[in-house]
């Protein structure tokens, strides 16, 4: 009965070795119900009493063996087969993706967010008002009365005598005082409008983003390092800023801020027009007249102001040298952004 | 402001700083210098010349072949081409190499064979004008007269004066003082700690015993627009060109030379900043100035030749008849100073800012002279200015002065007292200057310092205020050397509004679904109406009209953003872009009345062409919508809106609410903006969507039973719309429908005609148990007994 089973082993794993197809046959034919090794075992009646458990190990250990050949040959065939599917499956991976194009944000909104996003940091709100706007709001309470020449610089498109369109965001700096106590930390984004004809650097609309600061003890000090730590947040930590004395009638002290040439570092370059700076900010101290104007005590409270051109920063920051294509809206100029 | 450097010198000692080093401090002081420029840089190698001998060209009849003295024992041969050469002229001479204007180098060569060693140079040549060379001949070579016989071989830019450096200025609207030689000067000398030297005029009048009052009265009028009156008469009057030093200091700063009694006015314009005016006497009726408002619809020919009718907001200086002058804008023609005048008014005045600004503006005539007037000027400076006028007569030679003057100066303006407060300047500006220091500075810009007040000087009106005077030490001592803080004080909260947050989460949703931002005009053509087919009747035709608009094409502030947006896109598509899709947060501006603001609506506008359909743009809608966690949506369809097409598009509904309108736009509006492709869009109420968001959101537990699905197929009328099927379903299903998906749609001879087939999955679920077989069978039942009783459909087999 040794050889028999002997025999069932080889002729078993013999049989696995040679086919990939038929290992549940196999399985049947030897360890089925009805297979061989099943047949050997139920002759085992005949052995006597000492050969039957040599016998019945012998038979369990070829059992064991024919199973762990066959579950071998099992993964070895399915490993196989899967590498054959995936390699079946292999795709072209330069082929355009499906998934549809993403849009972009406009280079003016993106400006826009960053500038707001480095005030809000600084515990800034944003604030808004009407474009449509009071000559009270845009003018008079900004120390601009009446035929002020300050007026000339900013042809102003009227709607009646009384009401115009806003020719900078200043009026909601006016609006903000006069609903909110001090501290006051606020930004004030927005489109303006001026009567300039479209050309590559004018736009009868613009878009500004100015800022107000008042509490008790505001200096110039602190006026200059918060817009040197806006500064250098925007533009690089290396950006040096240069103060010009200027005048605005809402502020006093006033300044005209450059800011050090964020492409060539100051050395001059076709961007500052080789001056080594770039004119970004108009700014100053806020003008008593303008915060009694608003309710707000001159002799507690003092405070700054600054503005900017949205516009301008963007042409300059992306090299852009026509401010039409800022309302061109062409998404080959757009999808650059 | 173009200020001469050498007429500055005058008045303060800053020859050795190279110019770029002025510029920078004088900005940094406050001046702003727009730029610089050398005059004189582009001529080299042009000398002064005597003509010695001329002989005619044999090769030519119109050459001439001149020798030249061209100094230091040297004689050169030039052939010119000139036919107003004589022996003897004194010339300007190029030898080469010399560099003209314009970029022309001279070099020795022949004409027509005969080698000529250099050019006769015109006026033209050298860049100069017949206001420049008076009485000079133009087209000629320009002859010199016997005074440059000792300066044959010097430089023609010393012997003509042309070498100086003009700086441009950018003079701020606060300091008309500054728009004149002596400030710039003052503010030189601050900047440079230099002394200034103040020149006093000095007039020494005709010895006749004449009087002005034998001549002239003065009244004023109008004190409140006139607030003081100067004038002297000059008498025996020579009009002849000025000499040339002042035409050239005139030059240099950009103003044209006329004759000695108005280039005297507009020297004493520049150097003192003083509008001055001059009248020919003779032409006064009635030996009187009365200075008044004009008449209504006064009639006024200005002496540019131009007719005006005045209004009685304007100030004029008339004689006993007639208006003589445009107070501080411009003189009339009818007493203009002409080459025969031969007794001169001389006007120093000071007039109201305001009304000088208006004048200028109603009659389109700004001058110099208004610029400065309507700034706000000194009346102090009438009287220096005036002197300096006279001396310069007497300097000239032009006329005898007579002695005395007319000074009508109806309110001498006190000068203002500011408190002195060291500490308080330091504390505004972060400073820790002395109180010395601080004295050295406002005593440099002669600021008065009494004790603890201060008086600043009668040009300085702008000095009204604290701020003011910290500005004025801020400035000289540096903006950029006064140390930089960190703020400190009570900590604000910041950040955005929800509304602000929200806009910023739909830009970047809109971006994600594939749609570019786009930026356009608030103002539009009311011709952008008719483009999208508004109806004559519309509200929204009703704009915020702009009065005084660049053009027609931006006149009205819009009322709905989507003419805008099909311009970008129809832009885009003459471009040749494909498959375009963009979006705009746009504000329009619906009127509320002729003196109040506008309201200011917020609308999310977006639009596609190329590979799209009116369901992606109902997607973006919808995704918008959820974005918004707005459950309670519906689209119904619109056939009514004449800018869409009326079988694709749909009003959009919360609830009973409005908030907006997709849907293909009208072939015929894309026939106005002259495409012809299939184009979508969305109006969205941004406003209300953020009104109507849910801003809360509350978790619902997931589902811990299985869910079962029943599918309907039927044939119902092709004008029956799924989602009306949905809502039926919905309605009969009751609270066990979770959802009820559409998952084709088929038509074919098989439905029949205006017959479609439809096929949804309803999904079931129940939140606290399994469903049974059975109630899902009842479920599905009751949806179909619904269905055949709303629409009359049944199953298809």
């Amino acid at each position: 009965m040794k050889e028999t089973l002997q025999r069932i082993k080889e002729n078993a794993l013999t049989a696995i070795r040679n086919t990939d197809t038929e290992l549940e046959q196999i399985r049947i034919q030897y360890l089925g119900k009805k297979g061989e090794l099943t047949s050997v075992l139920r002759g085992m009646g005949v052995l006597s009493p000492e050969e039957r458990p040599i016998i019945g190990q012998l038979a369990n250990e070829v059992r064991a063996e024919i199973e762990a050949a066959l579950s071998e040959k099992a993964a070895m065939v399915n490993q196989k087969a899967l590498e054959e599917k995936l390699k079946a499956e292999k795709i072209d991976v330069t082929l355009p993706t499906t998934v549809s194009r993403m849009g972009h944000l406009h280079p003016l909104t993106q400006v826009q967010r960053s500038i707001e996003d480095i005030f809000i940091g600084m515990g800034f709100s944003i604030a808004e008002g009407p474009e449509v706007e009071y000559d009270y709001y845009n003018f008079q309470a900004l120390n601009i009365p009446e035929n002020h020449p300050a007026r000339d610089t900013q042809d102003t498109f009227y709607i009646t005598d009384n009401i115009l369109l806003r020719s900078q965001t200043s009026p909601v700096q006016v609006r903000t005082m006069e609903k909110q106590k001090p501290p006051i930390r606020v930004i004030s984004p927005g489109r303006v409008y001026r009567s300039d004809a479209v050309d590559a650097t004018h736009s009868p609309l613009f878009h500004q983003i100015e800022g107000l600061v008042v509490d008790k003890g505001i200096t110039m000090s602190d006026f200059k390092g918060m817009m040197e730590t806006f500064a250098q947040q925007f533009f690089g930590s290396d950006t040096k800023l240069r103060f010009r004395p200027h005048h605005f009638p809402f502020t006093e002290p006033s300044a005209e801020i450059d800011v050090s040439c964020f492409v060539c570092g100051g050395k001059g370059c076709r961007v500052c027009k080789n001056e080594g700076w770039i004119e970004i900010l108009g700014a100053g101290m806020v003008h008593p007249f303008v915060l009694s104007n608003c309710g707000i005590d001159p002799n507690v409270y003092s405070g700054f102001a600054f503005g900017m051109g949205i516009e301008r920063i963007a042409m300059k920051q992306y090299g852009i040298d026509d401010m039409r294509l800022l309302y061109e809206n062409d998404v080959r100029f757009l999808e650059q952004f | 402001m173009n200020l001469s450097k050498n007429w500055l010198a005058d008045f303060v000692d800053i020859q050795d700083i190279p110019t770029k080093e002025y510029c920078d401090r004088m900005t940094d002081t406050g001046s702003k210098v727009e730029g610089y420029e050398d005059l004189g840089e582009d001529i080299e190698n042009v000398v002064v010349a005597r003509i010695l001998k001329i002989t005619p060209h044999e090769n030519s009849d119109h050459l001439q072949i001149c020798q030249v003295d061209i100094g230091n024992g040297k004689t050169v041969q030039i052939v010119t081409g000139a036919q107003n050469v004589f022996e003897g002229a004194i010339v300007p001479a190029a030898i080469p190499i010399a560099k003209l204007p314009g970029d022309i180098v001279i070099k020795a060569g022949k004409l027509r064979g005969v080698p000529s060693d250099g050019m006769l140079c015109s006026m033209g040549e050298l860049n100069l004008t017949e206001h420049d060379m008076p009485g000079k001949e133009p087209n000629g070579i320009l002859i010199l007269d016997e005074s440059f016989a000792d300066k044959i071989g010097q430089d023609i830019r010393d012997a003509l004066m042309l070498k100086d450096t003009v700086v441009e200025f950018e003079i701020t609207s606060n300091r008309p003082d500054c728009l004149s030689v002596i400030g710039l000067a003052r503010e030189t000398a601050v900047s440079f700690n230099q002394p200034l030297k103040l020149h006093t005029p000095k007039v020494n009048g005709v010895d006749d015993g004449d009087k002005i009052d034998r001549y002239l009265s003065v009244q004023v009028e109008a004190p409140d627009l006139c607030y003081r009156y100067m004038a002297r008469v000059v008498k025996n009057v020579k009009i002849q060109p000025s000499p040339l030093w002042l035409r050239m200091r005139l030059r240099a700063s950009g103003v044209r030379p006329i004759n000695n009694i108005v280039d005297i006015t507009n020297y004493v314009m520049l150097e003192y900043g003083q509008p001055m005016h001059a009248f020919d006497y003779s032409c006064l009726t009635g030996s009187s100035i009365v200075v008044r408002r004009a008449l209504e619809n006064e009639n006024f020919r200005s002496l540019d030749d131009q007719d005006h009718t005045l209004s009685s907001d304007m100030l004029v200086i008339a004689d006993q008849e007639r208006a003589v002058a445009l107070a501080g804008v411009m003189g009339g023609a009818n007493s203009e100073i002409t080459d025969t005048t031969s007794t001169v008014v001389f006007e120093s005045a000071c007039f109201n800012g305001a009304s000088v600004r208006v004048t200028a503006k109603k009659n389109g005539m700004r001058t110099e002279s208004s610029a400065r007037f309507e700034k706000g000027l000194d009346p102090e400076n009438c009287y220096g200015a005036l002197e300096r006028a006279c001396e310069l007569i007497e300097l000239l030679g032009a006329g005898d002065v007579i002695r005395d003057q007319i000074d009508v100066y109806p309110a001498k303006k006190e000068g203002v007292v500011l408190p002195f407060d060291v500490n308080a300047i330091n504390t505004f500006l972060g400073t820790n200057l002395s109180s010395a220091e601080m004295k050295t500075i406002l005593e440099a810009l002669e600021i008065k310092i009494e004790g603890n007040r201060l008086i600043p000087p009668s040009f300085r009106a702008d000095l009204a205020c604290m701020n003011d005077i910290a500005e004025e030490i801020a400035r000289i001592y540096g903006y950029n050397k006064i140390e930089s803080t960190k703020l400190h004080g009570e900590t604000t909260s910041g950040g955005r509004t929800p509304k602000q947050q929200f806009e910023v989460d739909v830009e970047h949703c809109m971006c994600g679904m594939g749609l570019n931002q786009v930026q356009t005009f608030s103002f539009i053509s009311p011709k952008f109406y008719d483009k999208i087919r508004l109806p004559a009747d519309s509200d929204l035709r009703k704009s915020v009209v702009i009065s005084n608009p660049l053009g027609e094409d931006t006149s009205v502030m819009r009322t709905t953003a989507l003419p805008s947006l099909l311009e970008v896109l129809t832009r885009n598509y003459n471009f040749n872009n494909d498959d375009v899709s963009l979006f705009e947060i746009a504000t329009v501006y619906i009127p509320t009345g002729k003196n109040t603001l506008p309201c200011e609506n917020k609308t999310l506008v977006a639009g596609m062409y190329g590979n799209c359909d009116f369901y992606a743009i109902k997607g973006v809608c919808e995704n918008i919508l959820k974005l918004a966690s707005i459950t309670n949506v519906k689209y119904r369809s619109d056939d009514a809106n004449p800018s869409y097409h009326p079988g694709r598009c749909a009003d959009v509904y919360v609830g009973d609410q409005k908030i907006g309108i997709i849907g293909q736009v009208h072939p015929l509006v894309m026939k106005n903006y002259g495409i012809d492709t299939a184009v979508y869009a969305a109006e969205l109420d941004f406003d209300a969507i953020f009104a109507l968001r849910a801003a809360e959101k509350l978790y619902k537990p997931l589902p811990k039973f299985p869910a079962t699905t029943r599918d309907f197929s039927f044939v119902c009328e092709e004008s029956l719309e799924v989602g009306t099927i949905e809502e039926e379903m919905k309605k009969a299903g009751g609270k066990l429908v979770e959802g009820i998906i559409l998952f084709d749609i088929y038509r074919g001879p098989q439905v029949g005609e205006n017959k479609k087939s439809v096929s949804m999955r309803v999904t079931l679920r129940a939140s606290d148990r399994t469903l049974t077989v059975e109630e899902a069978e009842k479920t599905g039942s009751k949806i179909l007994a619904a269905l055949n009783k709303a629409f009359d459909i049944t199953l298809r087999a």
